[in-house]
């Protein structure tokens, strides 16, 4: 295994039902590289729920993960209309998700909350009208 | 129990391809995909009436060892293709939730 491994993918906000590509190739990778399944089963989910809200809540946006002997860590840049209360954001149940995307089965406001609590660190870098990154770690 | 074992019960019916046959280790209902995403337990056999293309990419990352669509929900041939793809092993049944949750949940 290469010392650091990067990964980029470009997340579109045309296909809802699309999202996941990028966690679900992360996840087959890993695998691949014979990371423990724990590990794996929390990056999936963090990034995939990071990935759910740049397609419902932003334009899409970018990832780009990096996996190194100490970590893997995920960052989600988006172009979006940023985060007025990240505070508030970050309560579980609180959500903006429009009904189709309710209708779906998300927007249950649990995103940011599942993201925190399967990472080991996190963070969130927003400007209103500019767009939102945040930064997630899982050690190994 | 194993996956096998739900094939065998004339109330499911297999929507997608022959599997590797995987032990379950217990039903778990839940129909809002974000709640099902941090707490579906792997290796479980998730029970819901939420049939659409976010529903096979939780199954995948949560690592359940199948799908069962109850209620008699219907399951497109676009989406059983999908599965088949991602090796993802769909059942349904028009039984509600919890009826084919405690099916699962006696075998066990
Ligand atoms: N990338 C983002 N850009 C803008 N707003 C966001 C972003 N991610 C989350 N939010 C805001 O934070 C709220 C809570 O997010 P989350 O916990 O994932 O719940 P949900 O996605 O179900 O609404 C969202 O409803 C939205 O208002
Ligand atoms: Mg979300």
């Amino acid at each position: 295994m290469p010392d650091v491994m990067e990964l980029v993918y470009e997340v579109s906000n045309e296909d809802f039902t699309r999202a996941g590509e990028a966690s679900s190739d992360v996840k087959r990778k890993l695998k691949k590289l014979g990371i423990p399944s724990d590990v794996i089963r929390r990056v999936s989910i963090a990034l995939y729920e990071g990935e759910i809200n740049m397609v419902i809540h932003a334009y899409g946006g970018k990832v780009t993960v990096t996996i190194s002997e100490e970590a893997i860590t995920m960052v989600l840049a988006d172009k979006g209309p940023g985060i007025p209360d990240i505070d508030k954001a970050m309560e579980a149940g609180y959500s903006t998700a429009p009904d189709n995307v309710r209708n779906l089965g998300f927007g249950a406001g649990m995103g940011l909350p599942n993201m925190k609590k399967n990472s080991d660190e996190m963070n969130i870098e927003t400007q209103i009208g500019v767009g939102t990154t945040v930064t997630m770690t899982v050690k190994l | 129990m194993k996956v096998s074992d739900i094939c065998s019960n004339k109330d499911f019916k297999l929507l997608t391809k022959d599997f590797e046959d995987r032990e379950i280790s217990k039903p778990f209902c839940c129909d809002l995909l974000s709640i099902a995403m941090g707490k579906a337990p792997a290796g479980s056999c998730w029970v819901t009436v939420m049939a659409n293309a976010n529903t096979l990419a939780v199954a995948t990352l949560t690592d359940v060892s199948c799908i069962v669509i109850a209620e008699g929900i219907s399951f497109d041939d676009a989406l059983i293709d999908k599965a088949n793809e991602e090796d993802i092993i769909v059942f349904s049944t028009s039984l509600p939730v919890y009826d084919a949750a405690a099916i699962v949940g006696a075998g066990l």
